[in-house]
């Protein structure tokens, strides 16, 4: 199965991404990221209304295989956590750009996501 | 690297990983599909990368029967026993599996990093008239309710009548293979080995009628929830099957074995630490080298630890000192920045019905 990166997001060295959506960054972690992973057994966010740092752990995503930190991709306010997601991260496979969602974040400085990857220099990270 | 010589059968298909100098199948379809075949049907493993030794020479039995603390001199043609290979302290060098054959030839399977150094100690404490040959053949291991049905299939005599650990040599239209009753997955099975090339064809034919290829990954949860060692990370030279949980291999009634003195030692004075099976809630995995605590305090550490998804909670194996180690001991799990509550208890986490 070929692995998509949608042009219209942003990406992290770190594997998450970042989609604008009524001024709010969304975001979830990459389908490179969730075919690494495997399986997904446990995931743990942050509550709405934590403040985060660029670069910030803000949760941890675990598989059997492995476990991960995710990072804030911008700085912000976390105004929406995917809790269903929490009762059931295997889900986040199915559609890591869009139901797979995990946190929103009400950005404090909306420069940084220029400092983010594009889709093809996400994938030439990738492949290098 | 060695490579296995089912590689070519499934590299597209799997995502491929190393272990133990191999590359390997890790995972196919996923975690999920792979546990659930074997559990429910049928899995099909490329385990290649065992060791495969073959002995040949007089009374190979009785010589080795000096190196492991099992009584195996009276092992008939046919069957096997689950055994270890011990150091003059009680360690554990290696655990195996010896298969007693026709004409007094003994196979042993022997884990894949041990390989090395197990020829080196049989060749040191075996005599010179016993001859020693790695085996390179493919080695599929067929686990599940439904492993006996799909391999009659192919097979020219009863499966039905041999009994677990027993093995026999078998006429398929793909050509001859070995196949014993034993596995690693906590289900009836089989480990088949052969020629390369049969291998290949076998591994094909026994996906054809409905195994489903599975990957290391999904091994390791199976066999830990079938309670089942991993060499290496349950189990090494300074444990001792007393404190592995193996003191069911030790024979004492058995006449002197290497590492005997040091055991019967042990035996007396008790061991500091055992191996227990830790029972968690919720979701997260505990892992190799995670501390255990009891009040606060460190009194051992994860060995083996994951997702059981036949029980849907965290299981693992963990060193605990002796004083902890009660089934039932409330004691908790240092993952990362939390304190997980966990219950010591069985081992064996999962049994299949009947």
């Amino acid at each position: 199965m070929a692995l998509t990166y949608p042009d219209d997001l942003r990406y992290t060295p770190s594997h998450e991404y970042v989609a604008l959506k009524d001024g709010l960054a969304v975001v979830g972690i990459t389908a490179f990221a969730v075919d690494e992973l495997g399986d997904i057994t446990y995931l743990e966010l942050p509550p709405v209304g934590h403040q985060l740092q660029k670069g910030e752990r803000f949760g941890t995503i675990e598989s059997v295989k492995a476990v991960s930190d995710l990072y804030a991709p911008v700085s912000g306010i976390v105004t929406a956590v995917h809790e269903e997601l929490v009762d059931a991260p295997e889900k986040i496979a199915e559609d890591p750009y869009g139901l797979g969602w995990l946190v929103k974040i009400q950005m404090t400085q909306p420069e940084e996501i220029a400092t983010l990857l594009s889709a093809a220099d996400y994938q030439a990270q990738l492949g290098g | 690297m060695p490579n296995s010589p089912l590689r070519i059968c499934y590299e597209n298909q799997a995502k491929l990983t190393e272990f133990a100098d191999w590359i390997l199948p890790g995972q196919f379809a996923g975690l999920t599909v792979e546990h659930q075949a074997v559990r429910q049907r049928a899995g099909l493993f490329d385990i290649s990368h065992m060791g495969q030794i073959q002995l040949t020479g007089p009374d190979i039995l009785t010589h080795l029967e000096r190196l492991v603390p099992s009584k195996i001199a009276h092992l008939s043609p046919g069957m096997a026993k689950y055994t270890l290979l011990l150091n003059e302290q009680g360690g554990i060098l290696d655990d195996l599996i010896v298969y007693a054959q026709g004409e007094g030839g003994v196979k042993l399977i022997v884990n894949a990093a041990c390989t090395t150094k197990d020829l080196r100690w049989l060749q040191q404490h075996l005599p010179a008239t016993i001859h020693l040959e790695l085996m390179h053949g493919a080695l599929l291991a067929l686990q599940g309710p439904q492993a006996t049905a799909i391999l009659q299939t192919l097979a020219d005599s009863s499966l039905a009548a041999i009994p677990r650990f027993g093995h026999l040599m078998l006429t398929t239209p793909l050509g001859t293979v070995w196949a014993a009753r034993t596995g690693y997955t906590g289900e009836d099975g089989w480990e088949i080995q052969t020629e390369p090339h049969v291998g290949q064809a076998l591994w094909h034919e026994l996906l054809q009628k409905g195994a489903t290829p599975c990957g290391l990954v999904a091994r390791d949860v199976l066999r830990l929830e079938a309670g089942l060692h991993l060499y290496g990370q349950d189990m090494n030279e300074s444990t001792t099957p007393l404190a592995a949980g193996l003191g069911w291999v030790v024979d004492w009634h058995k006449g002197d074995f290497i590492g005997r003195t040091a055991l019967q030692m042990q035996k007396q004075a008790g061991v500091a630490q055992k191996l227990v099976g830790l029972w968690g809630t919720g979701r997260r995995i505990f892992r190799t080298g995670y501390p255990v605590l009891a009040e606060g305090k460190p009194v051992g550490h994860v060995t083996s630890g994951t997702l059981s998804l036949s029980l849907g909670r965290p299981i693992g194996l963990a060193y605990v000192d002796t004083a902890w180690a009660q089934e039932g001991t409330a004691l908790t799990v240092q993952v990362r920045d939390q304190a997980l509550p966990v219950t010591v208890g069985k081992r064996t986490f999962y049994r299949r019905a009947g």
